[in-house]
């Protein structure tokens, strides 16, 4: 299948907003329909061509390279199609996302996938704050979808968030998983403190003892069966290093919370085989 | 036609148009598997009276079941789209849910669902918990030995029911050692199940019956006692019993491809004639004809 090349001849001075980067934008346009989309770079209008070398028609398939850390808006709104990366992303990657994939050679900076309902992101390196989130003001964050982390995140993974998946291969942050509505969170390393504080419903699964709020309460040491099937899925997507046999087969400790909401949510913490 | 000293009758087996459903079942060991699926297909031989054709079509290695536990796969077919879903729920719910370490996974891709878990959940009393991961919804059912997990829908097809091969043997060894072999060679076949005891019908039936209350009664052509006061005999001298053995499938290539191996492997135990059941081509929606099959397959 052809793709649509995409490199940063340009770094922005300062933040670009590059929401037309993405194949809802760019597929069937020529070269040049590329080269003339609009950006916002800072307060001024500017051109996808001001900052990038386009090569190949507009397709669903899109690469991108360049080190694209002040580019925001990567994806946005993409149903279908592919978005790669070779570099590192800026903020807002992902937004309002329903369908394909976007796959990041590199580290994002914070809001991944803000207002995603479907489709999966993939940071091979770290990402920052609020991966997964409700903007501030919102009551929901993510929807749907997947969002796959190998390295660590920063604070407030998950916040809000009403389904779907988000898997950290490192270290997450505090309030990981706050006020969340029902969805699976899954840390492959440390948390912070104050997980789960407010969750309605959901999980977060942590394969490292981490502090649990005094308002949720032990319930159990058992095996969650579906849980299994998260992890073997996650291990067909890169995370095969990460998720080891005890994992799979192993016992976790269970706690229902938050008590000061729903108490229907759940903390997993990985204890042994 | 002759295969070995075999006559292969010029004939038709008559199947139906049913629906089916597949169901894979994990457990922690192949034994608890195994059971639950004994249990949910049992008296599950014949829609005449069981209102459900089913039974284990394979057992699956860890490696290719959603979990990578050992498993087993279920066929389950009845007459209609609608009967299916009831009986989903309540064999798995009474048979499946109920056995030690198991769960349920949709075993069938089909644009028809009916909801099975969806309705299962219930049994979670208001603590179930659902999840949807990669576009399937699993349920998280509370129960005493942990969670149950099931799927929240189950596919559904078009299937086909009722097809046949009738065995006739010089004694009664002959006749069972070879309706057997077809049975084992038959069962082979993927997507096919046969749902009668180890596949074999020690008492085929005709429609109807001189009592009004019997939708189906004792096949009197075939059975060996009535030879001489039965006016309907069509057993030769030199056969002394008659066995049948049933298969079902999801599609109709499955179904012939099963007769096919079943009818070879049944004529290489010799027996004195294979022929096929129908009712003169006026009930089923399918044709297997023999000598097609066995030049065609």
């Amino acid at each position: 299948m052809s793709t649509t090349l995409l490199h940063l001849h340009t770094q922005p001075e300062v933040p670009l907003e590059a929401e037309t980067l993405s194949p809802a934008s760019i597929a069937g346009l020529s070269e040049l329909g590329i080269e003339h989309l609009q950006v916002m770079h800072g307060n001024v209008r500017a051109k996808m061509g001001d900052f990038f070398k386009v090569t190949g028609k507009g397709t669903r398939d899109i690469h991108v390279e360049g080190d694209l850390s002040k580019v925001k808006m990567i994806g946005a709104g993409m149903s279908e199609g592919r978005v790669f990366v070779e570099g590192n992303v800026g903020m807002h990657i992902g937004i309002g996302m329903s369908g394909g994939e976007i796959l990041v050679k590199g580290d994002a900076t914070d809001w991944v996938g803000p207002e995603m309902s479907g489709g999966r992101i993939t940071i091979e390196g770290n990402a920052g704050h609020m991966v997964g989130s409700a903007f501030r003001g919102q009551s929901t964050g993510i929807t749907g979808g997947e969002i796959f982390i190998h390295g660590s995140v920063k604070n407030e993974v998950g916040n809000s968030m009403r389904r779907g998946l988000i898997a950290i291969g490192g270290d997450a942050g505090d309030f990981t998983a706050v006020s969340m509505r029902a969805g699976t969170v899954i840390v492959m390393g440390k948390v912070g403190v104050r997980t789960g504080a407010g969750m309605v419903r959901g999980t977060v699964v942590c394969f490292e003892e981490g502090s649990i709020l005094p308002s949720f309460e032990y319930s159990c040491r058992y095996q969650p069966l579906f849980l299994r099937l998260y992890l073997i899925r996650l291990q067909e997507h890169g995370f095969g290093e990460k998720i080891m046999d005890k994992h799979l087969n192993g016992k976790y400790k269970r706690y229902s919370g938050d008590g000061v909401e729903l108490n229907r949510g759940e903390i997993l913490l990985f204890s042994g085989q | 036609m002759k295969i070995n000293k075999t006559e292969i009758t010029d004939t038709f087996a008559e199947a139906f148009a049913m629906w089916g459903a597949r169901v894979v079942i994990t457990a922690d060991s192949k034994q608890w598997a195994r059971a639950a699926a004994a249990s949910m297909t049992g008296f599950a031989t014949s829609v005449i009276r069981c209102k459900l054709e089913a039974a284990v079509e394979c057992e699956i290695p860890p490696e290719a079941t959603p979990d990578r536990r050992p498993g087993v796969s279920v066929l389950l077919f009845t007459m209609s789209s609608k009967a299916i879903a009831g009986q989903l729920i309540d064999r798995i719910g009474q048979c499946v849910m109920t056995c030690p370490t198991t769960a349920a996974f949709n075993g069938l891709e089909s644009d028809k669902t009916v909801s099975v878990g969806g309705k299962l959940r219930f049994f979670g009393d208001g603590y179930q918990i659902s999840k949807l991961m990669n576009g399937r919804r699993l349920w998280r059912i509370p129960i005493m030995e942990g969670e149950f997990l099931i799927e929240d829908s189950f596919g559904i097809q078009p299937a086909v029911g009722g097809g046949n091969l009738i065995i006739m043997g010089s004694s009664q060894r002959i006749a069972l050692r070879a309706a057997t072999a077809a049975s084992n060679a038959m069962r082979e076949v993927a997507g096919v199940f046969l749902p009668f005891p180890q596949g074999v019908v020690g008492s085929g039936s005709k429609i109807g019956s001189r009592y009004k209350s019997m939708i189906a009664s004792t096949n009197d052509s075939y059975c060996p006692t009535l030879r001489s006061i039965s006016d309907k005999g069509v057993l030769p001298d030199n056969v002394a019993a008659v066995y049948e053995v049933v298969v079902d499938g999801l599609s109709e290539d499955v179904v012939k491809l099963a007769m096919c191996r079943g009818i070879h492997a049944a004529a290489a135990k010799a027996p004195q004639i294979i022929t096929a059941g129908n009712y003169g081509g006026e009930l089923g929606k399918y044709k297997f004809h023999l000598h097609e099959i066995l030049n065609n397959t």
